[in-house]
């Protein structure tokens, strides 16, 4: 381990057990290039003719920029609840968790928790008031009652940032685990993904995006839920069984590698404890913050809120989400465990070293393998890559909305651009984001890509999370407040990362990181709040004084609904 | 996005004032936030309490249970997991049940 244990699997966890995604590999060096797995590319190429169907089904229905955002509002709780699930559930989720808990065992299980806690929180504080304030973009909701432009602007800047941070993971990991699975070189991988998620976003908008998100959902928790039950089924369906098992192989392991009986016995036994984590408190409840309150300041899963008709359905959303995303976890783990038991100790799956072959993140597609045999192994193939492919056309619609609802239509035409106008603005932008992503993914290819990730969720919980929480919940907040503390939260948390062991030692050499944490959380969310807090009650302005004043019919329209634009407006 | 005339204007904050003065108003508004923030308390508690058990005390975790392998951090993490659903679903269930009613109650009335 590294001196600081935490940073490192706390990052490399961040890239993996998150919708980021990333091959253990992807994130320090080369994966190596595979042969090529037909039914994997079959399963997939099946996968790739549905979803453009749909594509050109949905692309009939686009015809206003509310379409294009929302789906019109015509998405109903549950199908909303399985697109977030989906947003959530990456294959990185799948294969990264699973990984953690094949090579350390329970540490994967505190990750699984921290991905889970934040989605309670946004359902407590927040997705009821979003659905009544909100069209299309967060930015709707924080710039309610406050002058447009700054609001605006800092919630374009914040967006975007997220969610090009989020991108450029997406494309590196998608290009690594394509190479991986598929046998294709990166750079055609990272065109495959930026053109196929082009055809999605551009014509199919949020419909499309939606859909392609509650087929690859479906898809994955059947997969996964196959995979746990034919664990458990070997095992007669007791948990402690499997335990015992996974031990065993991890104590043998550990005596083959010449421990001595003893400590091979403890080595094997540590499995069912947390490992890792503990070295550093402070960046262990550092990264706690940014996972929870991450969650709750994601652009691309704030916009989810809008696609439902009303807050009740948004309430609904959040439940299924939950639901599914919990059960999710418990099977990873099951997974994961199941991995150490049929994987670790089988040498079709190692490489002569030891090490598993294609990579320490393929555990759970050797599982699949060892379970389901060849075809087994292409779907779940298959399914890891589509989820790629979903999550990251719900990030390019997000940063589309912010460039041509929050740029163009709010800030350019002053609230008066037609349907029409803005519709055309966000179809150039998903090119242009497209584009880039392309670029940027085949620039980063040798990076580590695991701190961008960090980095868009310490962004997402030191910036939109205060600013919507002030906004929403304090009526002496005003529109100086939420600017400069949202830019103070996001700019300290960009600071610091860059100062921190991930990047400051890692990617630009130095002896010695300036900030010796792995997340910024713990200071640059709490600074975000008391900027806006502080400069808030300093701001003696004229328009401080109407922000306070439009507080209490914000207030009515969020708690009830009442004035609320249904998100269906044709 | 909100476009307002003057005279508009005028009749919204008489609207609105007519409503947050509706006793009804302030009792929904009081008892669902009090809730809303009751939960969070109770969510931030279970999972910092998990995690500064991880970061301070981890051997009680990997104590096993009885005379198996199976540690007490199976069930506490799990525990976690299922605490985050449930107290969606208590938050949920309140909502559609009681907040709902008053909630649909107050639309009538002011015409939303």
């Amino acid at each position: 381990m590294s001196r600081f244990p935490i940073t490192r699997t706390a990052l490399i966890l961040l890239a993996l057990g998150w919708p980021a995604i990333a091959a253990a590999d992807a994130l320090t060096g080369q994966t190596e290039q595979q042969a090529a797995n037909w039914p994997a590319i079959l399963m997939f190429s099946a996968f790739v003719l549905a979803t453009l169907g749909i594509t050109r089904w949905a692309a009939g229905r686009v015809r206003t920029a509310s379409d294009f955002y929302t789906a019109g509002g015509g998405i109903t709780g549950f199908q909303n609840g399985l697109a977030i699930a989906g947003d959530y559930m990456s294959a990185a989720s799948f294969l990264g968790i699973s990984a953690q808990i094949f090579a350390d065992g329970y540490d994967g299980l505190i990750y699984s928790t921290g991905f889970l806690v934040g989605w309670p929180i946004l359902l407590f504080l927040l997705a009821e008031r979003l659905r009544n304030l909100g069209r299309y973009t967060f930015a709707d909701v924080v710039s309610f009652r406050f002058a447009q432009t700054p609001v605006r602007l800092f919630a374009a800047f914040s967006t975007l940032a997220v969610v090009l941070f989020y991108l450029i993971a997406q494309m590196v990991g998608a290009g690594q685990l394509i190479k991986l699975l598929f046998g294709l070189p990166y750079t055609y991988a990272v065109l495959i993904v930026g053109a196929l998620m082009t055809c999605y976003v551009l014509f199919g908008g949020m419909i499309a995006t939606t859909w392609v998100q509650i087929i690859k959902a479906v898809m994955l928790l059947g997969c996964a839920s196959f995979m746990a039950f034919a664990v458990l089924w070997n095992f007669g369906f007791s948990p402690e069984a499997l335990f015992a098992r996974a031990v065993e192989v991890k104590t043998g392991l550990a005596a083959s590698a010449g421990a001595t009986p003893a400590d091979a016995a403890t080595k094997g036994l540590s499995i069912m404890g947390p490992g890792g984590f503990i070295k550093d408190p402070l960046s262990a409840i550092s990264f706690g913050m940014a996972l929870m309150f991450g969650t709750a300041g994601l652009p691309h899963i704030l916009m989810r809120f809008f696609t439902v008709p009303d807050a009740k359905e948004a309430r609904k959303s959040v439940l299924w989400a939950t639901g599914w995303i919990g059960y999710f976890y418990i099977l990873t783990f099951i997974i994961g465990f199941g991995a150490i038991t049929f994987v670790a100790s089988n040498p079709d799956y190692l490489m002569p070293d030891g090490s598993l072959k294609g990579g320490g993140n393929m555990a759970a597609i050797h599982l699949a393998s060892a379970i389901g045999g060849d075809i087994f192994l292409g779907i779940v193939s298959a399914v890891a890559f589509a989820t790629i492919l979903a999550v990251v056309a719900g990030l390019t619609l997000s940063g589309a909305s912010a460039v041509s609802h929050d740029i163009y239509a709010s800030i350019v035409k002053k609230g008066q651009a037609n349907s029409a106008d803005e519709l055309k603005v966000s179809r150039y932008t998903v090119p242009v984001l497209a584009i880039l992503a392309i670029l940027l993914g085949i620039a980063f290819e040798k990076q580590n890509v695991a701190f961008m990730v960090s980095l868009a969720f310490a962004l997402a919980a030191s910036g939109n999370f205060p600013v919507l929480v002030m906004s929403l919940l304090w009526d002496g907040c005003t529109t100086r407040g939420v600017v400069v503390g949202g830019f103070v939260g996001v700019l300290l948390a960009l600071v610091l990362t860059i100062l921190s062991p991930a990047i400051w030692v890692a990617v630009l050499g130095h002896a010695e990181p300036v900030f010796p944490y792995s997340s910024p959380t713990i200071f640059s969310m709490p600074a975000a709040f008391l900027a806006i807090w502080l400069v808030s009650l300093a701001d003696k302005s004229g328009r401080a004084a109407v922000d306070r004043a439009g507080y209490p019919a914000q207030r009515v329209r969020a708690e009830t609904g009442i004035g609320a634009a249904g998100a269906s407006d044709h | 996005m909100e476009q307002r005339g003057e005279g508009q204007g005028a009749q919204a904050a008489a609207a609105t004032r007519d409503i947050e003065q509706d006793e009804r108003y302030q009792r929904l508004v009081t008892t669902r936030s009090r809730f809303g923030w009751r939960l969070t308390i109770v969510m931030l508690v279970i999972y910092f309490g998990y995690i500064l058990l991880i970061a301070f005390e981890p051997h009680i975790l990997a104590r096993p249970l009885g005379s198996g392998v199976t540690s007490l951090g199976i069930p506490l993490g799990l525990g976690v997991i299922v605490a985050g659903i449930l107290l969606t679903a208590l938050y949920v269930r309140r909502a559609n049940k009681i907040f709902d009613r008053d909630l649909d109650a107050l639309r009538r009335d002011y015409g939303a």
